[in-house]
């Protein structure tokens, strides 16, 4: 009952986020999906109502398996809804009775890592815009080198392929692969998960940067509170499966984010009261013995 | 913050475009030599000639390895049937390996791709696959109208089962993630089979024609034993037949050079299709 209002409620506000020009803004109202594989009936996720607006750094977090990546690959178009609706600057994007359609206006960076393996650097980042035949050939190589350029000198590896890269850059490559097609959302599925702290807080600031020129919105799966607080605007906590929503905190930090702020009072309270509600959740999950769904 | 990206080199403004090569110009040809391979290789031939030598009763039939070359030199070197036995098992090879790879592979595709086509497929494929070989020997020549086809014929199965069930493993490790990037940024089906599906099945195929071309000779020299008048196969075991073991040893030898070469040109036909592995 409570869940249908404030449906209602977000769908109304999405038509009026829709005079919004930069785009971007998501609204997923009352999202539930079950998985049926054998007969035997999996309630992943249940009543999801988030709204995020154009330009935000959202972060998502979670026990593993409580439906984060569900969540984004049903935004993204890979995985159909089983009731509730997403809207993107108040259009239709994913319902029950819809086709999952994946589109260049939303672009996944995955967990593990999607960069095409047999195409050299330059060629993954060119791919997007020569596939849709936005850019030609030619055109799009260049947006890429001076893409890659700006991202941190990531053109002194433009002919190297995959496998020849570092984990972290491997990934720098891929938010660029992501950034080039100029999508209105980014949805990054616990990108910096397999790293070590140095090469995270490194990956950090790299993100940071990129977020401060593109301004995109940005939607960013992750158990790892410190990150979460660091980067995100707001936090969304989710339950252990079936996934809801728990907990929505904003963080007040100021932009840009400093280094130095991870030891100031402000982060150190929102850590308290975002671990408070982590907690309890990880705990039913460890308990269950969940296991990661990816 | 550590940048290993930034190229801070100032005498080097242009990016570099081509794949970095791994090894150094330094090396000499000298230095590449592995000492203690060639070292134990002279230790085998040793070993061989002091148990021919001393090694009593077993050992007697067997001829050195200075004998086996004077006998190579001698009766086989400027032997135009001896050359024509490399011919005939490379082509009877090339052939079988051939018709393997161009067969299976798109079985394998579709075994992985069609849902249908494996329900209905698949056990047959199952039900041949744990035949060896040379099973197939008396039925074949019975079956094909020469002997040389249904020398091609037993030659053809034995890498064939391999490369189907390594494609068909293959079309099922293909990364969802690469499928959704691709579709999500705006390719189309045709497209993705041929850019998408094709390049991630290469390690498969690779793997598939790696483990294909040694059961390949394994298979021709046996058909060629048993079927054949002609080959190295078959000059092997007329050396037995005739009571020459130079001749036996000559064959063997071939044999192991002849699986060695086809080896080699497998690798080879490997790293160009997969530029991107190192």
């Amino acid at each position: 009952m409570r869940m249908a209002s404030a449906a209602t409620q977000l769908a109304s506000r999405a038509s009026l986020s829709k005079e919004g020009s930069a785009g971007g803004c998501l609204t997923i109202c009352d999202v539930g999906k079950t998985y049926d594989p054998d007969g035997t009936c999996v309630e992943a996720l249940k009543g999801c109502s988030i709204e995020v607006k154009a330009g935000a750094f959202v972060a998502i977090v979670g026990p593993s398996g409580c439906g984060k990546t569900t969540l984004l690959n049903m935004i993204a178009g890979f995985d159909a809804v089983s009731s509730g609706e997403i809207y993107m600057d108040g259009r239709l994007i994913a319902a029950p009775d819809l086709p999952p359609q994946p589109g260049p206006d939303r672009v996944v960076v995955f967990q593990n890592g999607a960069l095409f393996p047999w195409k050299t650097v330059l060629e993954n980042v060119s791919y997007g815009p020569v596939r849709q035949k936005v850019l030609t050939r030619k055109q799009a190589k260049k947006k890429a080198i001076d893409l890659l350029r700006q991202c941190g000198g990531l053109d002194a590896v433009a002919g190297s392929y995959p496998a020849q890269l570092s984990s972290g850059m491997q990934r720098r490559v891929e938010v660029v692969r992501a950034l080039i097609n100029e999508p209105k959302v980014l949805l990054l599925d616990e990108p910096f998960r397999a790293m070590d702290t140095v090469s995270k807080t490194t990956m950090h600031q790299h993100l940071l940067e990129m977020y401060r020129i593109c301004r995109k919105t940005i939607v960013f799966t992750t158990h790892d509170l410190d990150e979460a607080i660091y980067l995100a605007d707001t936090i969304i906590v989710m339950t252990t499966r079936p996934g809801t929503i728990k907990h929505i905190i904003g963080v007040t930090l100021q932009r840009p984010r400093l280094p130095k702020m991870l030891f100031s009072h402000e982060y150190l309270e929102l850590k308290r009261r975002a671990a408070e509600s982590v907690h309890v959740e990880a705990r039913k999950a460890f308990e269950r013995g969940e296991r990661e769904q990816a | 913050m550590i940048d290993r990206a930034r190229n801070n080199d100032p005498s080097e403004p242009v990016p570099r475009l081509a794949p970095r090569t791994g090894r150094s110009a330094s090396h000499t040809w000298v230095s590449r030599i592995n000492w203690r391979g060639a070292a134990s290789v002279a230790g085998f031939v040793l070993l061989w000639e002091l148990l021919v030598r001393f090694g009593g009763g077993r050992f007697e039939g067997i001829p050195t390895l200075a004998e086996v070359l004077r006998a190579f030199g001698d009766k086989y070197l400027t032997n135009a049937q001896y050359w024509r036995s490399w011919i005939v098992s490379f082509e009877r090879v090339g052939y079988g390996f051939v018709a393997s790879q161009l067969l299976g592979i798109p079985l394998g595709i579709l075994l992985g791709t069609r849902k249908i086509f494996h329900e209905v497929v698949y056990p047959v494929v199952e039900l041949l696959r744990p035949i060896p070989p040379l099973a197939w020997v008396p039925l074949s020549i019975l079956f094909w109208p020469t002997t040389e086809l249904s020398i091609i014929f037993i030659t053809f199965i034995g890498p064939f089962f391999i490369i189907v069930i390594n494609v068909h493993d293959g079309v099922r490790n293909i990364r969802k993630e690469h499928l959704w990037l691709a579709r999500s940024l705006g390719a189309r089906p045709g497209y993705i089979f041929r850019r998408i599906i094709l390049p991630s099945l290469i390690p498969s195929i690779a793997v598939g024609m790696t483990l294909g071309i040694a059961v390949t000779w394994n298979v021709v020299i046996a058909a060629e034993m048993i079927a054949s008048d002609v080959g190295l196969g078959r000059l092997t075991w007329e050396g037995y037949v005739s009571h020459t073991a130079t001749t036996v040893i000559v064959g063997m030898i071939s044999i192991g050079l002849a699986g060695y070469l086809s080896t080699l040109a497998v690798t080879y036909a490997e790293k160009k299709l997969m530029p991107w592995r190192k």
